[in-house]
């Protein structure tokens, strides 16, 4: 498993690169394409993500598409690198030529897009081993609660779902027989956010009216009580497993303006930060050792992890900042599991696959991080770094604010929600715009990406959940079923289940 | 009266009397009683006003008390939590606007579902072909009585175009002409102003729906695309019906009743 980890980082591929490939390797593979057909070659050079170039430009038929192009990379790559750790499944790639997706064989392309034959750059970008189907069903619908489902996240083993709503109550379900496991009462109020550990063994909410709850999500069982805040949290996150496992530190953001870190052992409030000057709208602990808390008042924050002590503040935004994102977010959340929901037995082997899962998502570059505000655009970050209160790049073109912004899995894309109605993708490395998906009629609230960072599925207030292809850019699925807006969606970690609830009090589970 | 401040002035020289304290309690406690005596024995314009005065004392004793009371049971009703709950993201947004969005509840939908000819108005009271059109004479000898006019309120499409007048046999006078309905939604108990695309049935006859004549207890179509309402497939609602509860063609305004 951990081999399999080590085969994914990119610093490995990058290793073939000094070998020469020689020609008769493409030979193999361009002449028995280049025989039936009308012979017209271009010469291409192929580029790696980081921008390394895969040995000298190569002369290949423009027949070739991105199934012949595939090959052609994994067999330039697998060169002196013998320890095939896949079975022989070639990986697979997408490529991209100025950052424009092939999606035909190189002629169509050339021919849609106009650019010239010599020195043509073909980017590979490596794509996800395994395929996440996409979802078009709806396998249950799971009704309990007395009020709007406010919150649904799946844990990071894929095997319990938990869901808060406006009864005060979060409840736990049991995927295999899509029914009820527990019921968990303990809240006076709205539970706004529910976040599991990125080890899977303690769930934490947060209400209303400030008050933090940690549960036991086997038995169902109220373990601690974190009081402290005085208005309601609106965000909780855990410490990355690759820092410390098993979790035990968190941050919560709350209305009160304030963010607190808390220790789960002790149920105390280790310190709090206090520089917002308006509610506190989003926190996260990013894998560096800082957190990241985003307010009303326009500004964010970077925060020392040991004494709460405030690195530096991002200025950019001009109206109340909503949402975070980060880079690495899926290995973080995921933590030491992988895409089939398996962990190393011991907690030390776990850390070092959490670790290895985190810098495969980092692929050698410093973290970035999405912020999306009410003045309708979005920010691209380098917290972490010295420079990182210079923006990377001002991402503008949402009509209404800006809801939610989720980084895909692999940190390629970004994709934003927003009260226009839309759903846009962006590039993940370069905030450059790429597409918009139009068909929602009402305001989208949520995204939530699949694992293998090749779909998206949208919730919106139009009571619909729609599912959207990355590489033919447009619809793949509608999921209508809901009787009222849809106030969460979560993708599971493995790839099964999307599951939704909103204002109809019902959660419904999606499958393929 | 005294004309200074003397009893003060004696109280601060040599005190108060030994049994003050005995005497003001005494006094309060007997002053209902007089009061009531006095209230009782009262006549004219004196017991008039006695009597108005001691109401307004009663009516400020209870709106106190109801006062203090509600204080004490919002006390307790804090601890309930609030009703329509939001996530975090949405907290402090279109808190203003949220009534005036339609929510597909599910009682909703089955009334939908249930029949739709169920309407708030089921019997109107017929109107007489003779109340509606009016005839007027036309010709140069004024003989010939072809022409109508509709004497009632009227819905004219956007697409209508006149027949040259000479032929025109039904006059819908441009002053009885309407666009916009207040629509009233049942269960949000609010109203809003909304566009008429249609008649779509007059109680009185075919021939009135099809002159758009809008009387009350007409069923009409308005546009409700404003409102933001979504069917459960995720389509925007456009078109819904509404019956007129009042008579237009007497207010100069049309009330509506929507049917969900």
């Amino acid at each position: 498993m951990v081999a399999r980890g080590e085969g994914q980082r990119p610093g490995k591929r990058a290793k073939p690169n000094k070998e020469e490939p020689t020609t008769s390797a493409h030979d193999d593979q361009a002449n028995p394409k280049g025989a039936e057909e009308e012979v017209k070659d271009a010469i291409i050079g192929l580029r790696g993500q980081d921008g390394s170039s895969l040995g000298p430009p190569l002369k290949v038929p423009l027949s070739m598409e991105p199934k012949n192009l595939e090959v052609l990379v994994n067999k330039l790559l697998s060169e002196g690198d013998d320890d095939d750790d896949n079975d022989g499944i070639p990986r697979p790639y997408s490529f991209f030529i100025d950052e424009i997706e092939l999606s035909g064989s190189l002629r169509q392309h050339l021919e849609k897009h106009g650019n010239s034959l010599e020195s043509l750059e073909v980017t590979f970008k490596p794509q996800a081993w395994f395929k996440v189907l996409p979802v078009s069903r709806c396998s249950a619908t799971m009704t309990g609660h007395t009020e709007s489902v406010l919150s649904v996240s799946f844990s990071p083993c894929g095997r319990h779902l938990a869901s808060g709503s406006g009864d005060t109550t979060i409840r736990l379900w049991d995927l295999n027989t899509q029914t009820r496991q527990n019921e968990c009462k303990g809240h006076g109020d709205w539970v706004l956010c529910v976040s599991w550990s990125p080890d899977s063994k303690v769930l934490a909410s947060g209400d209303n009216k400030g008050a933090v709850l940690l549960w036991d999500p086997e038995c169902g069982d109220k373990i601690g009580a974190l009081r402290g805040h005085k208005d309601a949290v609106t965000a909780i996150s855990w410490e990355p497993a690759h820092l410390s496992l098993p979790s035990r530190r968190l941050v919560t953001s709350s209305r009160d303006k304030s963010l607190r870190v808390w220790d789960c052992g002790t149920r105390q409030c280790l310190f709090s930060m206090h520089s917002h000057r308006q509610a506190v709208t989003s926190c996260v602990w990013s894998g560096q050792g800082l957190i990241y808390s985003s307010g009303r008042d326009t500004a964010i924050f970077v925060w020392d992890t040991e004494r709460g002590v405030m690195v530096r503040q991002l200025q950019g935004h001009g109206h109340w900042v909503n949402t975070m994102a980060l880079s690495t977010e899926h290995a973080l959340r995921s933590g030491p599991f992988d895409h089939k929901g398996r962990r190393p037995a011991g907690d030390e082997e776990a850390r070092r696959a959490a670790l290895g899962r985190y810098e495969a998502a980092l692929g050698g570059r410093p973290e970035r991080m999405v912020s999306g505000s009410d003045d309708f655009t979005m920010f691209l970050w380098q917290p972490g770094q010295q420079d990182g209160k210079r923006p990377l790049a001002r991402m503008t073109g949402h009509k209404n604010l800006v809801n939610q912004v989720r980084f895909s899995p692999d940190g390629q894309w970004i994709a934003s929600a927003s009260f226009d109605k839309s759903v846009k993708l962006w590039n993940g490395h370069t905030g450059k715009f790429v597409c918009s998906f139009f068909g929602h009629v009402a305001p989208v609230y949520q995204v939530s990406w699949s694992a293998d960072s090749r779909l998206v599925c949208s919730g919106s207030k139009d009571s619909t959940l729609k599912v959207w292809d990355l590489r033919t850019k447009k619809l793949r699925g509608d999921l209508p079923g809901h009787e009222d807006e849809v106030f969460a969606v979560d993708w599971c970690g493995t790839g099964a289940f999307v599951a939704s609830g909103g204002r109809d009090r019902c959660l419904k589970l999606w499958r393929h | 009266m005294p004309q200074n401040e003397h009893i003060e002035l004696f109280q601060k020289r040599y005190g108060k009397r030994l049994d003050h304290e005995e005497r003001t309690r005494k006094k309060e406690a007997r002053a209902v009683h007089t009061k009531a005596k006095y209230a009782q024995k009262a006549l004219g314009i004196k017991g008039k006003l006695y009597a108005k005065k001691r109401y307004q004392e009663k009516i400020q004793m209870k709106k106190t008390l109801a006062m203090h009371a509600e204080s004490d049971g919002k006390r307790r009703s804090n601890d309930e939590p609030k009703k329509g709950a939001v996530p975090a993201y949405l907290l402090d947004r279109e808190q203003a606007s949220r009534s005036k969005v339609l929510s597909n509840t599910v009682k909703q939908k089955r009334k939908e579902k249930a029949g739709k000819w169920e309407v708030p108005l089921p019997k109107v009271r017929p109107i007489a072909e003779e109340e509606v059109f009016k005839v007027l004479r036309s010709g140069k000898r004024k003989r010939k009585q072809w022409k109508r006019m509709i004497t009632k309120a009227t819905f004219v499409g956007q697409s209508f175009t006149r027949k040259p007048p000479k032929y025109e046999r039904f006059i819908r006078p441009t002053g009885l002409r309407f666009t916009k309905a207040h629509v009233t939604h049942p269960e949000l108990k609010t109203t809003f102003c909304l566009e008429i695309i249609g008649v779509k049935k007059n109680p009185n006859g075919q021939t009135m729906t099809q002159m758009g004549v809008i009387t009350k207890g007409t069923v009409i179509e308005v546009n409700v695309s404003e409102l933001g309402l979504v069917t459960p497939g995720g389509k925007v609602v456009w078109g819904k019906y509404a019956q007129v509860t009042n008579n237009p063609e007497n207010d100069g305004c049309i009330n509506a009743v929507l049917l969900v």
